[in-house]
């Protein structure tokens, strides 16, 4: 876990300097925000994963001596086929084609994108269809 | 062999067995699916159509172009067919093809995981793509046509006033999707990477590919959110009457420009990281060695993506606003550790045991042809070089040279991974002429067109000035358009011919890298047993049991019957 924080942490760093660089000398402002948030997109996550990393033992993965039978044992749930994925990527469509032809398309297409929201969270619960 | 094998267990999805997988069969399987695998393969077939699509727009733009004043079609389609060609081919086929194609099935294999971390948000990203390449390509069959403001959609020309119609709102939509789609792939393949490895998978055993993609899904992770908000705002500024790019109410149109462009470029290395990636592995194998400066590559690629945020102004260069020598400096930079790939690519081969198989040669003509892109964009970062040619055809020779490059990479990478996804090889023979149709023709495509773009051609231009050398030169590169043409033809034609003809085995490549040790197909959640990993050659090191003291940056010569296989 200590090399993935440490990629994040790095970006974020190297966006910092870049960001105060850049800033200051050109003094203009949207690319300096751009740059400010891709800062922070470093360092949030990487200093989450660092804390943990600091306080958890290693993991099999990160181990070049494990063994697979390190690994045994369930890693997740994966489930093997969900209609809820589709029924959101239709309704997502639908909301999108309202942008264009029309406001009335937001019912069909906010009424997919609920039914996968609370059809995935459900299936979620229950583990998933294999 | 199996003495080398730890017991066979293998990561148990919580139902018990990955063997028995009883699903839904049929159009209702493909609806419903979750495994990467179909959905990598759907996002394949998706993208490579997209590529056909793309390609025939540019047949008809070349076409148009092969007399000075053409009329094979209005000046008014020629706006929508450059701007949906460089759409469809940037925002449809290149980086879905990278990131959701190959990427998605081959990954997780890579480092032993039996699925992507989310699967059910990654079939998500793809009926998002699906539905959002529908969207824009819709735009066609709408009463004003589609989109025609060129692929970047600069403001003031995209407000509602200059492009009304639903064909620029349609690919406003669809980019909103397939933005969506890319940050949701992005996600996944972090969480993938960083949380789904097999037991001694650590981070410097990772292969290549996998270490491009991960710092390729970082990038979407920095980029696209930009891109799509910056998306929301243009439909805001043409249907709820802000003035965020507009001078009349306050607004800064060159806004739009920086925000597409703190997307846009480190979109180029979206696109290529991938690409890179493959050639990586594929130079490899086929040299019979391990990769050169392994760790080298790694920092070279983490130095590019973090430079790659800090140049997105020297595609603005001319509008006499930005930071000449800042953004000049960065985009010099980038050259670093780009040729320092080059020369771990090149010391990758030296000495090797060279199997020139389809997919070798397909990612040597992709060094070729990025070395020519590469260097010519080193002449743009200049400003005062760029000030002379941008929006010329030195431009668009410049990208399609860096493009080129990729789809021979992309095409490598077909050759090389698609056995192991579909089960079968395809025909080395018709592959080898395909090769040589797509090298050749790529050349002969945009060498004319950078000599025309220093006589100061502009491009999105429909007709030209009555020049018989430029006639010439606009012929010649017609006859490239022709030659790659006749190249996706060949491709098509092979997996036609060769379906199911030539049964591929476990490891037809004697490769190198874990998605070579299970079956081909592999079975639902991959594996059925692991091998130890000790290096990042875990496969070599397991059938090469004499060889695993090997590491990489050793100049030791291939071994005894390496060209068996030839
Ligand atoms: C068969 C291969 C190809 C041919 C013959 C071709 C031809 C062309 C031509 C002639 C133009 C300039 C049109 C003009 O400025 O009037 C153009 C523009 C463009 N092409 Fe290609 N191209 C090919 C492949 C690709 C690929 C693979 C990509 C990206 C992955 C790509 C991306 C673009 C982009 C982004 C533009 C700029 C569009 C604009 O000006 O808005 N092209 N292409
Ligand atoms: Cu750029």
């Amino acid at each position: 876990m200590k090399v993935e924080a440490k990629i994040l942490l790095g970006l974020g760093l190297f966006f910092g300097l870049m960001c105060a660089v850049y800033w200051n000398w050109s003094l203009e402002n949207a690319g300096g925000v751009m740059m400010f948030a891709a800062m922070l997109l470093g360092f949030l996550p990487g200093s989450y994963y660092y804390w943990w990393s600091r306080r958890m033992k290693q993991r099999p993965e990160d181990n070049p001596q494990a063994t697979q039978t390190q690994g045994a044992g369930v890693v997740g749930a994966f489930p093997g086929s969900s209609i809820f994925p589709f029924v959101m990527g239709m309704g997502a469509f639908f909301v999108v084609l309202a942008l264009v032809f029309g406001i009335w398309l937001l019912v069909p297409g906010l009424g997919l994108v609920v039914w996968a929201l609370l059809g995935g969270t459900a299936e979620g619960r229950r583990g998933g269809q294999h | 062999m199996t003495d080398v094998l730890d017991p066979p267990v293998h990561v148990e999805p919580h139902d018990g067995g990955h063997e028995e997988h009883h699903g839904p069969t049929g159009i209702l399987n493909w609806l419903t699916t979750t495994d990467h695998k179909v959905i990598g393969l759907s996002y394949t077939v998706t993208a490579v159509i997209m590529l056909v699509i793309g390609g025939l727009f540019a047949e008809i733009i070349r076409g148009q172009l092969a007399t000075p004043n053409g009329t094979l079609v209005s000046l008014a389609q020629y706006n929508e067919l450059f701007t949906m060609h460089g759409s469809v081919m940037i925002y449809l086929f290149a980086g879905p093809f990278a990131f959701g194609a190959l990427a998605n099935i081959i990954v997780p294999i890579q480092i032993g995981a039996p699925d992507m971390a989310f699967p059910r948000l990654n079939a998500l990203s793809y009926w998002l793509y699906l539905t959002g390449a529908i969207t824009m390509l819709s735009g066609f069959f709408t009463a004003g046509g589609a989109a025609n403001f060129g692929w970047v959609g600069y403001a003031p020309l995209s407000n509602s006033l200059n492009t009304p119609g639903a064909g620029a709102d349609l690919w406003i939509g669809g980019l909103l999707l397939t933005g969506f789609s890319a940050i949701f792939t992005g996600v996944n393949l972090v969480a993938t990477i960083f949380y789904l490895r097999a037991p001694g998978m650590t981070m410097f055993r990772m292969p290549i590919f996998t270490w491009n993609m991960l710092v390729t899904a970082i990038l979407i992770l920095l980029a696209f959110p930009v891109l799509t908000a910056g998306l929301i705002m243009l439909y805001a500024d043409r249907h709820f009457g802000t003035h965020i790019y507009s001078v009349a109410g306050g607004g800064v149109p060159v806004l739009w420009q920086h925000i597409f462009w703190f997307w846009g470029h480190p979109e180029v290395y979206i696109l290529a990281l991938p690409f890179f990636g493959m050639v990586t592995e594929i130079i490899a194998v086929f040299s019979r060695k391990p990769v050169f400066g392994y760790k080298g590559m790694i920092f070279a690629t983490l130095t590019i993506a973090a430079l790659s945020l800090g140049v997105w102004a020297h595609h603005m260069f001319t509008t006499g606003v930005v930071l000449l020598p800042f953004f000049s400096i960065m985009s010099l930079l980038i050259a670093v550790p780009t040729g320092i790939k080059m020369f771990n690519w090149i010391g990758t081969m030296w000495r090797g045991q060279i199997w020139f198989s389809t997919a070798m040669l397909m990612a040597i003509g992709f060094l070729f042809t990025f070395l020519i892109g590469g260097l010519t964009g080193i002449y743009l970062a200049s400003p005062p070089l760029d000030f002379f040619t941008h929006d010329t055809y030195f431009v668009v020779a410049h990208f399609h040279s860096v493009v080129m490059a990729l789809v021979l990479a992309g095409m490598a990478g077909l050759y090389y991974w698609g056995p192991k996804i579909t089960g079968y090889l395809l025909n080395e023979k018709i592959g080898k002429a395909q090769f040589w149709f797509l090298f050749i023709g790529s050349q002969v495509f945009t060498i004319p067109l950078y000599i025309l773009g220093l006589q100061g051609m502009p491009r999105r231009m429909a007709v030209y000035p009555h020049d018989p050398q430029w006639k010439m030169l606009n012929d010649l590169s017609t006859l490239g358009a022709v030659l790659i043409g006749l190249s996706t033809v060949l491709f098509v034609v092979n997996v036609v011919v060769s379906w199911k003809k030539y049964p591929a085995g476990d490891n037809p490549w004697d490769a190198h890298t874990l998605e070579w040790f299970t079956t081909s197909p592999p079975p639902h959640h991959n594996f059925y047993r692991l091998p130890q990993i000790r290096s990042e050659r875990p496969t070599w090191d397991h059938n090469h049991p004499e060889h695993r003291a090997l590491h990489h940056g050793e100049h030791e010569p291939a071994h005894e019957n390496a060209g068996a296989k030839q």
